[in-house]
C-alpha cells in the first residue's frame, strides 16, 4: 500500500494518475494536504501538482470519455468527500485499463458510485440556483451569501452570468471564504476580508428599497400558501433547514 | 412606491391567484440577449410553500374584481372580500425587483374580468410588453388568456409570452354548467384552437427564417378543477388525453378542490381537499405522457377511478399479470417502463448498463430501483426470484404490507367521509 499525498486540486489528482501509471503502482491510497514526518514512514509519496502531467492525463481522458462524461468526473471531485477520493481514483483508472467508453457501465461499482456522487453534487448546484437570495446594495452591486455542503461556486458562474448580465453581483461562500465577482464583464474569484468590516454600516450598505422587497416577498410567500394543504414533511424534504438561514422567507 | 398599499395589494392579488397550480417555468429557450436581463431555460423552483407546492413564478391576479359568480371561485361577484387591482408599472416593477433577487423565474399573471374580457386582456399584454421592450427581460411568462378575448389580443400576447392557458376549470361540460352558469365551454376552446394553429404556424415559420418572432414557445396549458363535482377518474383523464392529442397542449393540471365558499352545489366546507386522489391523476398524466400508456389502459369501466391505495402503473400491472415476469437483461425499453417500481431514468440506466454484462439484484437496487415493487413483475441475472404465482390482490397484500405509503394517514381520514 502507498499512501500518495496531493494538494486536493483536479490538476493534483490527475498528477496523482499520472504517477500511479509510471511508478506501476497497484494498491494506493489518496491524502489531501501536506505530509510532515516524511522519514517515519515508507511507501508515502508527495506529489506535487505539474500541469504539464496532469494535462497529458486529462487529454487521456478525453479520448476515453464523452465530453459530458468528463464534466461528471470534475463535478465529482468537486464534491470534497475525502473518503470518497479513493472511488474517484478507482474510475480513472477503470476508464484507462478498460479498451473501450465504460461511462454507462452502471453494473461497475466505481462508475455507479461516480454516478451517486454527481448527482448530489448537482443537486447542491441546483439548489444553489435556486436558494441564491441577493440583497441589493447601494452601488447597486447584487450580493448573496451561500453555505453549501459541497463546493459547487465554481459550477455556478455560467448559470448567474446568462442570467444576469445586466447587474453586478457577488456569491460569497461564507463557509470556504471566497466569493465569485462579475463586475458587468468579467466573473472572478474573490476573496474578502471581513474583519475590516464595520458591523454598524452593514445595514446602511443596502439599497433603501431592500427592505420594501425582502418583506414584499415574505408576504407572498405565506399568502401563496393554502393551510388547507399543510404538508410540513414535503416541505422540509424540498427546502431542508440548514438553507433557511440564507433565504428570507423562511427567518 | 407606498409600501403599505403595495403590501395590502400583494397580499390581496396572491392569495386569490394561489388556487391556480400552475407554477411550471420550463420549456422556453429565452436567451438573454444584449445584456438585458434574464433567460428562461431551466426551471427553477425558487422556495416551497408550507403546503409542500413549489413557487417558481410570481402568481399573482392583475385584479379580483370579477364579473362572473362561478361558485367554486374565491373572486366569485357574490363573494364578500376585499377587492384590490394592480397598475401595470406596479406588476412590472414587482417582478423587476424579484427577479432581479433570484426569487422567481419569471411572472404568472391572470385577473379576475373587469368590464369586459378584451379590457382585461389588453392590460395582462401590456404588462408582458412592457416587460420585454422597455426592460430587455428575458425570464418566463404565463399569462392566463381570458376567454372570449380577441384573437388580436391573443396573437399579440403570444408574442410576449411563454405560455398561455386557458382554464377548463370543470372536466366536463355538464360540470361547468352546475358551478359557473354564466361561462360556456365553446367559448374556452376557442381560444385552445386558435392558439393551437398559431403555434403551429409560427413554429414552421421559424423553422424557415431563423428571425421570425417565438410564438408561445413554452405551449399552452390548462386546469380542471377535481372533487368539486362528480365526474369519475375516467372522465377526467379522457378529457385531458384528449386536450393533449386534440390541442397540442404542454401540461393538464389537476386541483384538487379546497372548499372555500358555502353553496349548496359544492362540497360542505369541511370536506377536505382530495390530495391522494390529485396526486394518483398526475401518476396516471404521467403514464400518458412518459411511459406509452394509453388512458383505456390507466382507467375503463370496470375500472372508472384510480386505486387510491396503489398508484396506477401497479394497478394497471396486477390486471395484466400475463404480460410478466419480464427479463430485464432482454426486454425492450418500452416494456421496462412498465414495469412498477422502475422510473423513467432507471428503466435507461437499466439498457445502457446491460450493454456491459448481465444485471443481477443488487446492481438494480443501486441503479434505484424499487426491489420491493418490482420484484414480482421481473427476472435478472440471480437465481433466486418471485417463483410463486401469486395473484393480483396477494401481490398487492405484500407491496401494502411492506410499505409505509406517505398517504395512509390523509387516506383513512378521506375514506372516513364516505
Amino acid at each position: 500500500m502507498t499512501t500518495l499525498i496531493y494538494d486536493g486540486t483536479f490538476e493534483g489528482l490527475l498528477t496523482v494518475v499520472f504517477e500511479i501509471y509510471e511508478r506501476r503502482l497497484q494498491q494506493v491510497k489518496l491524502q489531501k494536504g501536506v505530509w510532515l514526518s516524511m522519514a517515519l514512514f515508507e511507501d508515502v509519496l508527495q506529489i506535487t501538482t505539474d500541469n504539464g502531467r496532469a494535462g497529458r492525463v486529462l487529454n487521456g481522458l478525453r479520448s476515453r470519455l464523452s465530453a459530458e462524461g468528463l464534466q461528471r468526473l470534475y463535478a465529482a471531485h468537486l464534491a470534497e468527500v475525502e473518503s470518497e477520493d479513493g472511488m474517484i481514483l478507482g474510475y480513472i483508472r477503470y476508464v484507462f485499463d478498460a479498451p473501450f467508453n465504460v461511462e454507462e457501465d452502471y453494473g461497475n461499482k466505481y462508475v455507479l458510485r461516480l454516478s451517486e456522487i454527481v448527482r448530489t453534487v448537482r443537486r447542491e448546484k441546483h439548489r444553489m440556483e435556486a436558494f441564491v437570495r441577493f440583497k441589493e446594495l447601494q452601488d447597486k452591486t447584487f450580493y448573496a451569501t451561500i453555505e453549501p455542503d459541497f463546493n459547487v461556486l465554481p459550477l455556478l458562474g455560467k448559470h448567474f452570468k446568462d442570467r444576469y448580465a445586466d447587474q453586478k453581483w457577488i456569491i460569497y461562500d461564507i463557509k470556504r471564504n471566497y466569493g465569485l465577482h462579475y463586475d458587468l464583464h468579467d466573473l472572478q474569484f474573490i476573496t474578502l476580508d471581513f474583519s475590516t468590516t464595520n458591523p454598524t454600516n452593514v445595514i446602511s450598505a443596502y439599497q433603501e428599497n431592500e427592505s420594501l422587497y425582502q418583506d414584499l416577498w415574505k408576504n407572498y410567500f405565506k399568502s401563496a400558501n393554502i393551510p388547507a394543504r399543510k404538508n410540513t414533511k414535503l416541505h422540509m424534504r424540498h427546502i431542508p433547514k440548514r438553507y433557511w438561514r440564507h433565504l428570507p422567507e423562511k427567518l | 412606491m407606498n409600501a403599505e398599499r403595495i403590501t395590502e395589494k400583494l397580499n390581496i392579488l396572491a392569495d386569490a391567484a394561489k388556487y391556480d397550480v400552475s407554477c411550471a417555468s420550463s420549456g422556453s429557450k429565452r436567451k438573454n440577449q444584449n445584456k438585458g436581463l434574464g433567460n428562461a431555460s431551466n426551471g427553477i423552483c425558487h422556495t416551497y410553500t408550507e403546503d409542500g407546492r413549489c413557487v417558481s413564478l410570481l402568481k399573482i391576479l392583475l385584479t379580483n374584481h370579477c364579473i362572473f359568480d362561478c361558485a367554486y371561485c374565491v373572486s366569485r361577484k357574490s363573494n364578500d372580500i376585499k377587492r384590490a387591482a394592480f397598475t401595470v408599472q406596479e406588476v412590472v416593477d414587482l417582478t423587476i425587483n424579484f427577479y432581479r433577487r433570484n426569487y422567481i423565474e419569471g411572472l404568472f399573471l391572470s385577473s379576475g374580468i373587469f368590464y369586459n374580457a378584451d379590457y382585461t386582456m389588453e392590460r395582462l399584454v401590456r404588462i408582458a410588453k412592457k416587460l420585454r421592450t422597455e426592460h430587455n427581460f428575458n425570464g418566463y411568462i404565463h399569462l392566463k388568456s381570458i376567454p372570449g378575448a380577441s384573437d388580436e389580443l391573443m396573437q399579440e400576447a403570444g408574442l410576449y409570452a411563454d405560455r398561455l392557458s386557458v382554464n377548463l376549470e370543470m372536466p366536463t361540460e355538464e360540470g361547468l354548467k352546475l358551478l359557473a352558469p354564466e361561462k360556456n365551454r365553446h367559448d374556452m376552446i376557442q381560444p385552445m384552437g386558435f392558439l393551437k394553429n398559431e403555434i403551429i404556424k409560427r413554429t414552421e415559420e421559424k423553422s424557415l427564417f431563423k428571425k421570425a418572432p417565438a410564438f408561445a414557445p413554452a405551449g399552452q396549458s390548462t386546469q380542471v378543477i377535481v372533487g368539486a363535482t362528480p365526474e369519475t377518474d375516467k372522465q377526467v383523464l379522457h378529457t385531458a388525453n384528449h386536450f393533449y392529442k386534440n390541442f397540442n397542449l404542454k401540461r393538464v393540471y389537476y386541483s384538487g378542490y379546497v372548499p372555500v365558499i358555502s353553496d349548496n352545489r359544492l362540497p360542505a366546507l369541511n370536506t377536505s381537499v382530495p390530495m391522494v386522489r390529485e396526486n394518483r391523476l398526475y401518476q396516471a398524466d404521467w403514464l400518458m405522457r412518459f411511459y406509452g400508456f394509453q388512458v383505456n389502459e390507466i382507467v375503463d369501466e370496470q375500472n372508472p377511478h384510480l386505486d387510491l391505495d396503489i398508484d396506477p402503473k401497479l394497478g394497471w400491472a396486477l390486471r395484466n399479470l400475463n404480460a410478466f415476469p419480464i427479463d430485464i437483461n432482454k426486454a425492450d425499453l418500452q416494456l421496462i417502463l412498465r414495469v412498477p417500481g422502475i422510473g423513467v431514468q432507471s428503466a435507461q440506466k437499466i439498457v445502457s448498463a446491460r450493454q456491459f454484462g448481465k444485471l443481477d439484484w443488487e446492481q438494480l437496487k443501486k441503479i434505484g430501483i424499487a426491489v420491493n415493487r418490482a420484484k414480482y413483475f421481473i427476472t435478472c441475472n440471480s437465481r433466486q426470484f418471485e417463483r410463486r404465482d401469486l395473484a393480483g390482490t396477494a401481490i398487492k397484500q405484500y407491496i401494502l404490507s411492506q410499505s409505509q405509503s406517505k398517504y395512509i394517514k390523509t387516506a383513512t381520514t378521506q375514506l372516513n367521509l364516505f
